[in-house]
């Protein structure tokens, strides 16, 4: 990525070169162009900004008009007492060990596998199966989700969180492909070599690839986390019980709760408080990866 | 052993049949989660959709009334179609058309690129209780910010999720603020242009229009497409955001697809309904990607390197 951006970057210097007089024309373009950019980024970020603003707000400033876009005082103990309205703790819990971290492991684990032999092994049938593999994307969660539904059921795993988790570990089409187009790009004769030198087939997917794609597995893992931290609909349908609520379904009471009394002193700054500590996590894992992200979404639109 | 005489070429010879094991070791996972998270699930939801069946009973075979309680009957689902419709055309052509627009922003010469890209992807990875929550009061007709600024300036406010005509809009605009997927693919997209074909245009003459027209958007429609057919698999899906915000409401004005069927599955618990729902939805998803794939050869251009 950063060698053709700077190609692109020497590209571009050259060919602009000869035209590098400022012009008028040319410093009102580019005023307009940052002005655009300015402005659409505010008006991105401004929802962001009210959630996190409105967190620290007090009774008084909920209900000033024009609104407060900057509380003075800021009531910080707003989080505290937010946090203890409900228990957010363990929902916090619930979500990082009982869902977020097995579903890490299970699609690391299984797609890493799965994909290894649709991408780099050959046997009969690989091709017919991957493209079969290829066409569940198409299929609606919403098909399969009643017969699932009842499947757990039956299994009694309604009200845990089995029904959300043990299906990460039997791979899915996304991550399969997206594992296999890094898995491809790693010269055959790797593999080959150490074939000679006797390893099967499992001792090269852990000794010779995997070191080379851990920021492929970086990339799964990341977006299996969020996936999860972020899920709401799985857990609105198979957990009813509000001791093993995860974060998701906390946060969505405490906005029904509020809706039902309407705006009253701090409710809205105690909602805003908890949504903005739910996204942090967030936030936090997107300033130190954004690499990670932005390469992995480019990688799988690239070649579908 | 069976998938490949069913496929029935030839007889395997030994190291052929030792590759075969191995890789279906490897695959196994999915071929498990394949059977019994997809096959059986498809089957028993196509068989469940000829029955009624309420978890309590066994469900009863009852033949096509689903699906004509659902397409003739039905009072709900003459709103939910155009709902959904709507809502999702709205959203897949903004979003995309806003990613597509930024991206071209972003990939003129900025100082700062990698900030800019960074705040626009944002929103789309921000939880989805947490948009609904923060959207929420934004946009909330007393103290929300926008209205709270309208009523300072003696304005009428805009009931924004409150009036049926515009619940529908406002989800469109929470869909198009979180439009940063596309836009990273966009940005991605029209960094590997070849500037060379930039330059050969200057030297016949061509403007910044024709650039834009003829190489830009030739480049990347790949992208647009792939971020069309997405986007309508996924909008038509789409459920959290419109029960958190809405509820479907106000006067069923957002009662998309996926929360009927949903209302329908898991709230008065009519499995046979909502599997036949599942189904139609399955049908008009293949429908629309056929549709898509087979517009996509008119105006799609792969190159001349690996496909047509």
């Amino acid at each position: 990525m950063d060698k053709t951006l700077a190609q692109i970057s020497q590209y571009s210097n050259h060919s602009h070169a000869p035209k590098k007089k400022l012009t008028f024309f040319g410093v009102v373009i580019t005023l307009l162009k940052y002005t655009i950019i300015i402005l659409l980024s505010v008006s991105f970020m401004l929802p962001l900004y009210w959630m996190a603003m409105s967190a620290l707000k007090t009774p008084e400033q909920v209900f000033t008009i024009p609104p407060v876009w900057f509380p003075v005082p800021a009531r910080w103990v707003n989080y505290i007492e937010a946090w203890k309205v409900d228990e957010f703790t363990l929902y916090l819990f619930n979500t990082v060990f009982r869902y977020c971290i097995p579903v890490v492991i299970g699609t690391v684990v299984s797609n890493t596998l799965v994909a290894y032999s649709f991408g780099r092994l050959k046997w009969p049938g690989r091709d017919v199966l991957f493209a079969i593999c290829l066409m569940t994307m198409m299929i609606p969660g919403q098909v399969t989700m009643v017969p699932m539904f009842i499947i757990f059921k039956h299994l009694g795993w309604v009200n845990s969180f089995k029904p959300l988790v043990v299906p990460s570990f039997f791979a899915g089409a996304y991550n399969i492909f997206l594992l296999r187009q890094f898995f491809r790009t790693i010269p055959e004769e790797l593999s080959d070599s150490a074939r000679i030198d006797g390893a099967n087939e499992f001792q090269i997917l852990a000794y010779v690839i995997l070191p080379l794609i851990k920021p492929a597995l970086a990339v799964v893992a990341l977006f299996s986390f969020m996936g999860a931290w972020n899920d709401y609909m799985g857990p609105l349908i198979y957990i009813n019980q509000s001791k093993i609520y995860p974060i998701s379904l906390g946060l969505a009471n405490l906005g029904a709760a509020l809706n039902q009394v309407g705006i009253k002193g701090l409710a809205y700054p105690y909602l805003m408080a908890v949504s903005t500590i739910v996204t942090m996590p967030i936030i936090l894992i997107f300033f130190f990866a954004q690499r990670t992200f932005i390469e992995g979404i480019a990688l799988t639109g690239m070649k579908g | 052993m069976t998938i490949i005489q069913r496929l029935g070429v030839r007889r395997l010879s030994i190291k052929e049949r030792r590759q075969l094991v191995i890789g279906l070791l490897f695959a196994s996972p999915w071929i498990l989660g394949f059977l019994m998270w997809t096959v059986y699930p498809l089957a028993s939801s196509l068989y469940y959709s000829f029955t009624r069946y309420d978890l309590l009973r066994p469900p009863v075979f009852i033949g096509l009334q689903n699906y004509k309680e659902i397409l003739f009957t039905d009072p709900h689902f003459k709103v939910v179609l155009p709902n959904t419709l709507y809502y999702v055309f709205f959203s897949v052509t903004l979003s995309t058309l806003a990613a597509f627009l930024v991206a071209c922003l972003l990939n003129t010469k900025i100082t700062g690129r990698p900030f800019f890209r960074a705040i626009f992807f944002f929103p789309a990875i921000v939880p989805i209780t947490v948009v609904a929550m923060m959207w929420g009061y934004l946009l909330n007709p007393q103290f929300g910010a926008i209205n709270a600024m309208l009523r300072a300036m003696q304005l009428p406010i805009i009931p924004f999720l409150s009036s049926p005509d515009l619940a529908k809009p406002s989800l469109v605009m929470i869909n198009t603020w979180a439009c940063g997927y596309g836009m990273v693919l966009f940005l991605a997209s029209l960094q590997d242009v070849p500037r060379e074909l930039y330059e050969a245009a200057i030297v016949d003459g061509a403007n910044e229009f024709h650039k834009f027209w003829f190489i830009t958007i030739p480049m990347v429609s790949p992208v647009i497409l792939f971020n069309l057919v997405t986007g309508f698999i996924w909008g038509f899906q789409d459920f959290s955001l419109a029960w958190l915000m809405t509820g479907g409401g106000p006067n069923e004005a957002t009662e998309f697809y996926a929360l009927h069927l949903f209302r329908n599955a898991f709230r008065y618990l009519r499995m046979g309904k909502a599997s036949a729902m599942a189904w139609l939805l399955f049908i008009m998803i293949i429908v629309f990607t056929y549709l898509l794939f087979k517009s996509s050869a008119r105006w799609v251009y792969y190159g001349s390197d690996d496909r047509k």
